[in-house]
């Protein structure tokens, strides 16, 4: 794989190219503490370049001091990876498919269909107002990726249904594509759960099923 | 070139000034009072910075305190980071409070930094022995006049600008204008506030170089935006809270306020606490009224 850096703010970002294609770009997003390499053994046919993004604080990319982590900032992470790429479909485990609904929503026009797999971080956090546990230090790893603030950020970051319906809803209008999100995990925590029930989001839908749907579009 | 400087009647800059390391991200720490004095806690709001409490800060000196606060970090002298967020900000106010104590001390806190002090009452009561939240009692706000989908427009629209402005974050700065222009400017914040305190502000919160003056808030930052965070929250946190607590709010409405009104804070105020709803003054209640916040802050301390 080759590597091109992209920046974004103060962060050099990762982006590996795991093969050459001819068509459309697949992008791949891992999934929280995990990176591009192992995205790259995902098993998938798909005739378009694919790339795979190391999120800030993971993989290949640069680590910022002191934490202040967001889903959104991984979101603009990929927005920066899609501008290298061009028009994608985004495939994302875990936090990564967290990711790739987000910004499925928010460029609905060059993202051309979102497939959310499991992977760590599908989850994230409460869907409402918690009380966070005092952290004051990230240990003797800090420096290294993963990024342990990422890890504790992440991990816990807020997905309330009532947002992420509304970017559910934000790709079905600004697409054109009758089902843009495709739902191929197993697991289905509150915010997958919210979203299983909008139009436009398939379910009980495997990968490769997914693209071959959104290589056709 | 020296820098061009203001007074203003009552203001004192702070006593002992110096940074402090929170995980890598240097802080700007600010002290006025004796170190001997019990430890009081102030903390700013968003798109501030500590030498707003110039004036305010000398008051509760004169109650008997030692007053420490920092500017967060991307504003004021506080290092720009490459991340910001609520639970960072939280980190590195804890960060700093353990740097001075580990015991329980009193907070002050204005908006945005009332909302997120409320939250680090709320996981670490034994933090903080009292609290008082300045204009920093967010509620759920609605737009009962646009429909649905103009809503939905809307966050678009802000979401691809925010998206837009995070490709072109490491190239950004601020303006250059005259220590006048910057004045202005935050006076279109701070409608209410003087020109003569906000001329000061800018020689406290930006410095000048041979283009002029510039804030020193990190340009990557932007008033506003969108995320999942819910104003609510906040009012469900404050329910919670255990120790004294005061709440102050102006009934006057500023760009830079949270619109709360006392009928939506009020049900939420903690069991035993108390909300002080100033009239026709606005979202920054301790600049328009120091003495009178002062002594009210510390007769609730007292």
């Amino acid at each position: 794989m080759s590597i091109t850096r992209l920046q974004h703010n103060k962060v050099s970002l990762a982006l590996h190219k795991v093969r050459e294609g001819e068509g459309r770009a697949l992008l791949l997003l891992h999934g929280l503490g995990d990176s591009a390499v192992n995205m790259a053994s995902l098993p998938l046919k798909w005739n378009g370049p694919v790339w795979a993004l190391d999120f800030t604080g993971h993989g290949e990319s640069t680590v910022p001091a002191g934490g202040g982590y967001s889903s959104e900032i991984l979101m603009a992470d990929a927005d920066i990876a899609l501008r290298h790429v061009g028009e994608a479909t985004v495939v994302g485990r875990g936090l990564g498919a967290y990711i790739a609904f987000l910004i499925a929503g928010a460029r609905p026009t060059l993202v051309r269909g979102a497939v959310l797999l499991d992977g760590p971080g599908l989850a994230g956090g409460s869907i409402h107002a918690t009380s966070n546990t005092e952290i004051t230090s990230a240990g003797t790893r800090t420096g290294q990726t993963p990024d342990p603030w990422a890890l504790i950020e992440l991990s816990r970051d807020a997905r309330p249904p009532s947002y992420t319906t509304t970017f559910a809803r934000l790709a079905v209008s600004g697409s054109g594509i009758a089902d843009p999100i495709a739902v191929a995990c197993k697991v289905a925590p509150p915010w997958v759960e919210a979203i299983r029930a909008e139009p436009g989001v398939m379910v009980d839908i495997t990968l490769q099923d997914a693209l071959d749907i959104y290589a056709a579009i | 070139m020296i820098p061009e400087t203001r007074t203003f009647a009552g203001a004192h800059r702070p006593d002992r000034m110096y940074t402090h390391n929170a995980d890598g991200v240097g802080i700007a720490v600010y002290e006025w009072g004796k170190e001997s004095d019990p430890v009081l806690f102030l903390v700013h709001g968003g798109s501030d910075f500590a030498g707003t409490f110039d004036v305010f800060a000398p008051l509760l000196v004169a109650g008997g305190y030692r007053v420490v606060s920092w500017d967060h970090r991307g504003h004021g002298d506080s290092e720009h980071a490459a991340l910001y967020g609520w639970d960072a900000d939280i980190r590195d106010a804890l960060s700093v409070m353990s740097s001075i104590t580990q015991k329980a001390a009193p907070v002050v806190a204005h908006s945005k930094g009332g909302a997120v002090m409320m939250q680090l009452a709320d996981s670490c009561p034994y933090r903080i022995s009292k609290m008082v939240n300045i204009d920093g009692m967010p509620s759920k706000r609605r737009m009962p006049d646009v429909p649905d989908h103009d809503q939905s427009r809307l966050l678009a629209d802000s979401i691809g600008e925010w998206l837009n402005f995070r490709h072109e974050a490491a190239d950004s700065f601020r303006k250059p204008g005259t220590l006048e222009d910057l004045a202005r400017r935050r006076g279109k914040m701070n409608p209410r506030l003087s020109i003569e305190w906000l001329e000061y502000l800018v020689t406290v919160g930006a410095q000048q170089d041979e283009n002029g003056w510039r804030w020193k808030l990190d340009p990557t930052m932007r008033f506003g935006g969108f995320g999942p965070w819910r104003p609510e929250w906040a009012s469900l946190r404050m329910a919670a809270l255990t120790m004294p607590f005061l709440g102050l709010l102006g009934t006057i409405d500023e760009p830079m306020g949270w619109g709360a009104k006392p009928r939506d804070v009020k049900p939420w105020i903690p069991t035993g606490g108390r909300l002080e709803v100033l009239e026709d003054i606005g979202h920054f209640i301790h600049i328009e009224e120091p003495v009178l916040v002062s002594n009210m802050i510390l007769e609730f301390l007292s």
